[in-house]
Formats: C-alpha cells, sequence, structure tokens
C-alpha cells in the first residue's frame, strides 16, 4: 500500500444494508485499482461468520443462540420483522437482479479486498477464528485499522 | 468502425446492475494490451455514470458511449 491510494470501510452495523453497502463499495474501489480492506467490527463481524453458533460462556453462548451471523442470515436494520423482511428483501432483489449477498461476499474476496475482523468484537461476543468463513486476514485491532486508513484516501463507517 | 477503433474484447454486461459492470469491465481491461479498446453493451443505467467515473479513476479513456434504445453501447481504451 505505498500510493496512498487505497479504500478502508469500517463495517460496525450487522445489516444486511449496510453489509451491501460495504461490499458494493469494496467492489467499486477494487475495481478502480484500489486497494481496500474492509474492518468488520462489533456486530460487522456478523457478515463473515460461519454461522456456526458461537461463545463460550453462557452470556455468549445465548447470544450466540441469537444471533449466529452469516452472510445470508443477516436481516435489513428495517423492516426485518423476524425474518420475513429479509426474505422480501431477497425476493425483491433476484426480480432486480441485484447481486445476492453470498456473491457480493464472494466477488469482493476475488477481488482482492481484504476483510480485517476486529479482536476486541470477536473477544466480547466470544467469536472464536474458526467461527468466520475462509478468505478473511487475520483478527486485528485499532492501531491496524488506523494504519490501513492513513494508506487510504478514503476511510468510510457504515 | 476505424481500423484503429477494432475492439479486441466485446462485453455482454446486459442485466448486470452495480456495481458488476465495473467489475467485468476492470477485469476485461487487464487482458488486453495497453492501446487496444474494449466495446461493452449494458442495460443499468447506472453505467452511464459509473463508466466514465471508473475511466477516470483507473486512468483509462473512454472513446465513445452512447445509447441505443434502452441499452448502453461503450468503448474503452486500455491507457496504462
Amino acid at each position: 500500500m505505498e500510493n496512498n491510494n487505497g479504500t478502508t470501510i469500517i463495517l460496525m452495523n450487522s445489516g444486511m444494508d449496510y453489509a451491501i453497502a460495504a461490499f458494493n463499495i469494496a467492489i467499486g474501489a477494487a475495481a478502480m485499482g484500489k486497494e481496500t480492506n474492509i474492518f468488520f467490527t462489533f456486530w460487522g463481524t456478523k457478515a463473515i461468520q460461519k454461522g456456526t453458533y458461537t461463545g463460550s460462556s453462557f452470556f455468549g453462548r445465548m447470544m450466540g443462540f441469537m444471533n449466529r451471523g452469516g452472510i445470508n442470515r443477516i436481516g435489513p436494520s428495517h423492516f426485518n420483522f423476524w425474518g420475513l423482511g429479509r426474505w422480501m428483501f431477497k425476493q425483491m432483489m433476484k426480480n432486480h437482479r441485484i447481486t445476492p449477498m453470498e456473491q457480493l461476499l464472494k466477488t469482493a474476496i476475488d477481488m482482492g479486498v481484504k476483510l480485517y475482523p476486529c479482536q476486541m468484537s470477536m473477544t466480547v461476543m466470544e467469536i472464536k477464528r474458526e467461527d468466520l468463513i475462509d478468505g478473511v486476514q487475520e483478527p486485528c485491532g485499532v492501531a491496524a485499522m488506523l494504519e490501513m486508513s492513513d494508506h487510504s484516501k478514503q476511510t468510510l463507517f457504515i | 468502425m476505424t481500423e484503429e477503433l477494432k475492439a479486441v474484447a466485446t462485453l455482454d454486461l446486459k442485466g448486470l446492475v452495480c456495481p458488476i459492470p465495473i467489475v467485468k469491465i476492470s477485469q476485461a481491461i487487464k487482458q488486453v494490451q495497453i492501446g487496444e479498446v474494449i466495446e461493452a453493451t449494458a442495460t443499468d443505467p447506472g453505467v452511464l455514470a459509473d463508466i466514465p467515473a471508473w475511466c477516470k479513476t483507473s486512468g483509462n479513456e473512454l472513446v465513445k458511449m452512447e445509447r441505443v434504445d434502452k441499452t448502453f453501447h461503450f468503448i474503452v481504451r486500455r491507457l496504462k
């Protein structure tokens, strides 16, 4: 990242709509030849989880049971209605031939977008490295994220 | 089309929506030599703004862009 022309996206929210925005922007930036990173923090990590039950403590397991994540399991931030909204949105996306979620994730990885999980969020929510999908980078912290941001022209917080 | 503008690759981007058209074009441009041109046809109206922006940012030349009915036809030359 020597040309300082990259794009860094911080994905904070778990909503499907937020994830679509983050991946679309990342894919676009990668297509424009920029070195692109997405830093997944807090609820954002749900987008790169495999969908396995997580947690080791009582609260951690409870959290993992209520929301085990996975790119296809995250719902829209509005009108989710316990999953009905997610289904409806996916139908609408299909009807309008919008790229499906798992395809966005795959395209981002194929285009060389680097996906960084936030170590602190993983610790708090008791998410282990093996609960995350293949193709993500090693978990890192705020200093690593700020270094990416230093080498980027744009840093977006979603 | 003049001899100089002979496209070495033709992309069919019909039915694809943002951000896939620019993904395809950025992949296709890597397959051709510098100075060669590729042509593409898309249906997403978003390409009207996105392709010129992509060309500008990635340092390639938008040779031509035209609307034919409901499709958008454009020609891009690889500059670097």
